[in-house]
């Protein structure tokens, strides 16, 4: 798919966050959910590789290093369909604002670095719609590698990207594979319509960045909870 | 390998060496796969549940073994990675429709890779129950667009036949009832709500699925079996097309 959920005439609106590990991503949506439910609105989130059913395949896929490049890729779109169809497309008819940490993007990148046929793999994702506002953190590689590799000294063997024998030492490989998905967001940047924020500032000023657009872009007031309006009114008069 | 049957005579020691015939993918494939050095052959039998396909292979592989070709069995949800989870999946009868082809779509590439390729590299005979035309059929019949499932599928490798058992809706219900006394959720379309009763919606969806099948037909090409006749005429047939395939007979090949 083409359109934007505004586009397909949705009440609702997803923004996503794209970036390597270690970009500071998931910070900055963490950051934005409180923000929005700060102000009562109708927020959801939702992260990549989470949903129940499939994760337990998944993580006996990677434990035994079964997954193939193929594999790899499909069992991450049943994932991504199952929290598509049972979680964000009912909420964003309910008009909610859907968070996404990692969004189809993410699968571009790493399966076609992986190998997969790239358009192969956009096909199987067209079933999905765009999101409305597409975050990518842009850090410096080396920053990004530093966050990852100082907290955690024990690389795993898909986040190595060891499966492509890029390198026997994981932290090799772990740079070479890293670099590799980076090149491929930045190449489908312009195409999705990347809002490139610069990672390697700090917290504040990424937040900062982050919420000025979101109230821009969107009518925030619109997604106010009618129930809780309701609610909060009701107290209030008691 | 099985006890040899009566149809190979015991003396005999003349083996068939099958003559190579290329294979390819239907798209774009599984990545890094050389199609030239699959020097064995990938046999499809298809139908419905009670179209007698699980016999019918049982039947083929002792009379392969016996005639000294080595075999390896596919089929549907028998993969390592997700058959489990598939299986809890339907169970609770949770996953939409896109997301439950998906995971069957996953089910197929790891038996793929991990199973029909490397039989298929060795030299041996590769017999599945089913392939994706079964799973093509299903989302079809739920209404999912049809190039998308072609581009999904795009990863198959074409096999060298496709065997398609046909048997009508009205016997496949008395072939369930004989055996299990019960009809399937899934084989009887449940999930669209084709009708109130499962009676009527296994007709209905049984009926739609055929629909979906005769399509796939023109498309892919299945040799039609007719499974109505008894087990071992039928099971004759199959044994004369595959003799001609593995001699090299273009004409047998779907």
């Amino acid at each position: 798919m083409t359109k934007t959920f505004a586009e397909l005439g949705f009440p609702g609106r997803l923004i996503a966050v794209e970036g390597l590990d270690g970009s500071g991503k998931s910070t900055q949506l963490y950051l934005l959910k409180r923000w929005l439910e700060a102000q009562r609105l109708k927020v959801f989130f939702s992260e990549w590789n989470s949903s129940e059913l499939v994760k337990s395949a998944t993580s006996k896929g990677k434990k035994q290093a079964l997954l193939t490049p193929t594999t790899f890729c499909l069992i991450h779109a049943t994932d991504f369909a199952d929290r598509y169809e049972r979680h964000l497309v009912p909420l964003l008819r309910a008009g909610y604002l859907v968070l996404c940490d990692r969004y189809i993007f993410t699968a571009f990148a790493r399966d076609i670095v992986r190998g997969c046929p790239p358009q192969w793999v956009r096909d199987i994702y067209s079933f999905a719609a765009l999101p409305d506002l597409t975050f990518f953190f842009r850090a410096d590689l080396e920053v990004s590698l530093a966050r990852i590799l100082d907290g955690r000294p024990q690389l795993k063997y898909f986040e190595a990207g060891m499966d492509l024998r890029l390198s026997t030492d994981p932290y090799e490989s772990f740079r070479i594979f890293q670099g590799r998905i980076l090149d491929q967001y930045l190449a489908m940047s312009e195409e999705f319509g990347f809002v490139l924020v610069d990672a390697n500032q700090s917290i504040e000023a990424q937040q900062t960045v982050v919420r000025s657009l979101v109230a821009e872009r969107l009518d925030l007031p619109s997604f106010a909870h009618p129930n809780l309006v309701r609610y909060n009114r009701a107290a209030a008069t008691r | 390998m099985s006890q040899p049957p009566g149809t190979a005579k015991p003396m005999d020691v003349r083996i068939i060496v099958p003559k190579r015939t290329p294979h390819r993918f239907y798209g774009y494939g599984i990545p890094g796969v050389d199609v030239h050095k699959l020097a064995g052959r990938l046999i499809v039998v298809e139908g419905a549940d009670g179209s007698g396909r699980s016999t019918q292979i049982r039947l083929l592989v002792d009379w392969l073994e016996s005639c000294g070709h080595s075999t390896v069995q596919v089929g549907l949800k028998r993969s390592t990675l997700v058959s489990e989870e598939l299986e809890r999946a339907q169970q609770g009868n949770i996953l939409s429709r896109t997301t439950l082809s998906l995971f069957y779509a996953t089910d197929f590439a790891d038996q793929l890779e991990h199973t029909i390729l490397p039989a298929l590299r060795a030299g041996q005979m590769v017999l599945a129950d089913r392939y994706i035309y079964t799973l093509m059929a299903r989302d079809l019949a739920r209404g999912m667009d049809e190039r998308w499932l072609q581009n999904l599928y795009g990863m198959a490798l074409v096999p060298d036949v496709v065997f398609y058992l046909h048997v009508a809706p009205e016997e496949l219900v008395q072939r369930a009832f004989a055996k299990y006394a019960a009809l399937d959720y899934w084989e009887s379309g449940m999930d669209l709500g084709l009708a109130r009763d499962m009676f009527d919606s296994f007709l209905k969806y049984q009926a739609l699925v055929a629909a979906q099948f005769q399509r796939l037909q023109q498309l892919y090409g299945f040799q039609t079996i007719d499974g109505q006749r008894p087990v071992e005429v039928v099971n004759a047939e199959l044994r004369q097309r595959i003799e001609a395939l593995l001699a090299g007979d273009s004409t047998q090949t779907g």
